[in-house]
């Protein structure tokens, strides 16, 4: 069997921030009735972590669960554990209408770092993203440039951004042009006076 | 640019995050029906200037779709509100009312 590849290999780039794609990482989509408590016992049990309130992401360890709509969360764990964590899942959730699938290799991951991280993203997306209203534990869903993408705040200077498989490469170049050397704004370093 | 709230997520964001769906409250005519609501059904849609009830997909967030009610004049909103109801809530028409007193569209007013 192939050896499992991620997107664009993790990729790195400097600029006003460092870009690079995480690699391989566990994703997988759980549809179902977000208010029963089977969804919410059953996620606790198989990565840790609590079910995320409207538009939150919430940790434990290596695995994350992050809110994506009313009625879908996606749990992130590592890659070679992503299909184990879903059947245990699958196996919790039969008594349930929901649906669990293994989305890692559908999709990319990126990590944006450093002082500036705020801005690049901000080029791209219609998100407010000063520090007043953006900040860790958030998970927003939004348009990057042309595509659809999530992002989330890992610290106080670095994002999480995730995106379609398909679009990997569009939005490293994207987010490589947003964070060319000497393209500072300054906008939320201004805003922070 | 039309500032547009989710219902379902509460993101107020700007309309490139949303992909419009055209007009909202449309009753379905379908096999069976006359020949005349049937075209009406197909073709016949409003086109106000003033007051006009939207349907809008979170496309790139929730991905729900809801409905929107906004002024095409001015592009002013007057509310967003879940896409289970056939008709818009007492809140909404009071917000519009607020506004635009005397508004009305189609058969809500």
């Amino acid at each position: 069997m192939s050896e499992p590849q991620s997107a664009l290999t993790g990729t790195t780039c400097d600029g006003i921030a460092k870009i690079r794609e995480v690699g391989l990482q566990g994703m997988i989509t759980l549809r179902g009735d977000l208010s029963a408590t089977e969804i919410a016992s059953a996620i606790a049990d198989a990565t840790g972590c609590a079910l995320p309130a409207l538009r939150e992401i919430t940790h434990e360890g290596r695995n994350s669960v992050s809110w994506m709509s009313p009625d879908e969360v996606m749990v992130f764990v590592p890659y070679d554990e992503a299909e184990a964590t879903a059947a245990k899942l699958e196996s919790a959730l039969t008594q349930v209408h929901a649906l669990v699938v293994n989305v890692s290799d559908a999709r990319a991951m990126f990590e944006l770092e450093g002082p500036n991280a705020r801005e690049v993203l901000g080029k791209l997306c219609p998100v407010d993203l000063s520090p007043d209203s953006f900040g860790q534990g958030i998970i927003r869903r939004t348009r990057l440039a042309q595509v659809p993408a999530a992002f989330w705040m890992t610290s106080d200077a670095s994002f999480r951004v995730v995106c379609f498989r398909s679009v990997a490469q569009y939005v490293f170049d994207t987010l490589k042009i947003a964070a060319q050397p000497g393209s500072e704004v300054g906008l939320y370093t201004q805003a922070n006076g | 640019m039309l500032i547009l709230e989710c219902p379902y997520c509460g993101v107020k964001a700007e309309e490139t995050e949303f992909h419009a769906g055209g007009e909202a409250h449309i009753k379905r005519f379908g096999p069976g029906s006359s020949d005349a609501d049937f075209e009406g059904y197909l073709f016949n849609r409003e086109n106000p200037k003033g007051v006009h009830f939207e349907r809008w997909r979170h496309a790139n967030g929730c991905g729900k779709w809801f409905h929107v009610v906004r002024c095409t004049m001015t592009l002013e909103v007057f509310g967003s509100y879940s896409a289970q109801v056939s008709e818009p809530p007492q809140e909404i028409r009071d917000a519009i009312t607020a506004k635009r007193p005397g508004w009305c569209w189609r058969d809500f007013a």
